[in-house]
């Protein structure tokens, strides 16, 4: 079903599961939803208490009074090319260098990192997290495994669908999860933060685990 | 927090890893190619997968024969040319088709009509893969009898390699209609839905699912004669979650701008004023053969059941 409708905040006029303790009282949370998992998000930060907006338009983007942003999975080429076929990608850079707390997870993290390793031809990213992101990092879809994480969080249940894993990260980013190893261990890099930015390369929205969703309006 | 100092365990080819690749597909084009080259084309237009093959539906189409299985080096071609999901068809019923695809590395398997079916009794058993399947559908019965087999996807049928939708309209429509149809039988006397589990020939769990939350538990694309951005934006607007787009991209007379246009248009479906934008200019659409005008032996979506 299209997505505004699947996202439709049946659930927003119910109490939050979890009150938003840290910042606003109700925070107004974007959805970048050009292509790709945007109804998951949209229900779980609903039901953590944030108003949603999609964001589809220039428009919704900047006049939406946005106290964060979450760019979700799906495909990082296509979702690149319609940013900037739909010239959407010069007011997010601009919104996103204004300091604009962002959550990626899958393909916005590939979005959200300064390089690409193996990018699909011509494909940019937004270069707001100065990490190295390699695409597809663990296989065909045939090795897309859930699994628990020991994450900076605590535990977490995490779906990687054809996820992508951090090469190297710069100053200033944080690792908060490692596949197969936790956070101390050499596993690879599968979740990073800065002071702006938490990046995942897999899917908390897909399995209903919402302890990064929730620590992500906490901050705004 | 809880100590964990055992490996973690990771668990491949469950239905939420399965289902979750096409959520991920959600709002997308998939493009039907023939070649390394025009994988290339979709994926530089923002295909959010290719579905390799050895002949483009029209193609079956007008030369006839048997159709099966593409070549395992043309998938393996396709599979290196690009970065974006690759799936692969198999014959209806053709479960060693789907081994070898599976052991190819394509990221989906469809197990489609547009191919000879293999088996004119038994789909592929589709819990037994770790590769997850999608599968056509015409009505909701249909496709309930894929998902119990274990699809992850459904895309409605259409008449592929027609270039006419209205096959397409005629499958979403009525899927959507059926679906609505069991809400409102589960909100007013619930009773009823195990003889509308008859009805639809397909399994009570699964039914009662689908009535209780008014929507398939995957991914519902369309596919089969899409051929214009109105077309695919038609199909969004009716509630498709995105679109296959088969013969109507490289049958088409510029088939690079016609994928990023029916790409464009997936996306802003319900904007007119964009999709007017992105209609102009688009040189030839495919030719096309009207469905009316198709003797019943040829029609694809009567295959399977």
């Amino acid at each position: 079903m299209p997505e505004h409708d699947a996202a439709a905040p049946v659930r927003a006029a119910t109490s939050p599961v979890r009150g938003v303790s840290g910042g606003v009282a109700r925070p107004t949370v974007g959805i970048l939803a050009l292509q790709g998992g945007v109804a998951e998000h949209a229900a779980m930060l609903e039901t953590l208490g944030a108003r949603v907006v999609p964001v589809r338009t220039e428009g919704a983007l900047t006049e939406s009074s946005l106290d964060g942003l979450v760019l979700p999975g799906g495909e990082s080429s296509t979702v690149d090319r319609l940013l900037r076929r739909f010239q959407l990608r010069d007011p997010l850079v601009e919104m996103l260098a204004e300091g604009l707390p962002v959550l990626g997870t899958c393909a916005g993290m590939i979005l959200l990192a300064e390089q690409i390793v193996d990018p699909a031809p011509g494909q940019q990213s937004l270069a707001v997290v100065p990490i190295s992101v390699q695409r597809n990092a663990f296989g065909p879809q045939a090795d897309s495994a859930t699994e628990m994480l020991e994450t900076t969080l605590g535990p977490v249940n995490a779906a990687f669908i054809r996820a992508p894993a951090v090469v190297s990260a710069g100053d200033g980013v944080a690792v908060v999860a490692r596949r197969g190893t936790d956070v101390a261990g050499d596993g690879p890099i599968v979740g990073v933060a800065t002071d702006q930015a938490v990046a995942l390369s897999f899917h908390p929205e897909l399995t209903g685990d919402v302890t990064f969703h929730h620590e992500f309006l906490d901050r705004l | 927090m809880t100590e964990t100092s055992a490996a973690p365990t990771s668990t491949t080819g469950s239905p939420l890893v399965k289902r979750g690749l096409a959520e991920m597909l959600k709002g997308g084009v998939i493009m039907d190619v023939v070649t390394a080259e025009q994988a290339r084309i979709a994926e530089d237009a923002g295909a959010v997968a290719v579905m390799a093959l050895e002949r483009v539906p029209a193609d079956i189409r007008a030369q006839g024969g048997v159709a099966r299985m593409s070549d395992p080096d043309l998938i393996d071609q396709i599979i290196e040319s690009v970065s974006i999901p690759v799936m692969a068809k198999a014959r209806i019923g053709h479960f060693v088709e789907a081994q070898v695809l599976q052991e190819l590395g394509v990221d989906y398997i469809d197990e489609s009509e547009v191919l000879s079916p293999a088996d004119y009794v038994n789909h592929i058993h589709k819990h037994s893969f770790t590769v997850p399947f999608v599968c056509g559908a015409t009505n909701l019965g249909e496709a309930l009898r894929r998902l119990a087999e274990g699809a992850a996807m459904i895309r409605s049928k259409g008449e592929a390699g027609t270039g006419d939708v209205s096959e397409a309209t005629k499958h979403i429509r009525t899927i959507r209609k059926q679906i609505a149809d069991l809400q409102a039988t589960f909100r007013a006397n619930p009773d009823e839905l195990f003889v509308a589990a008859k009805q639809l020939q397909a399994p009570y769990d699964i039914v009662r699912e689908v009535a209780e939350t008014g929507k398939l538990p995957v991914v519902l694309f369309t596919a089969g004669g899409v051929a214009t951005p109105a077309d695919a934006a038609m199909m969004m607007q009716l509630g498709a979650d995105g679109v296959f787009v088969g013969s109507g991209i490289f049958k088409s007379g510029n088939p690079a701008q016609r994928a990023e246009a029916i790409v464009a248009a997936t996306a802003q479906y319900d904007d007119p004023a964009a999709i007017a934008k992105t209609s102009r200019g688009l040189g030839e659409a495919m030719v096309g053969i009207n469905v009316a005008d198709l003797p019943a032996p040829h029609r694809l979506a009567e295959r399977g059941w």
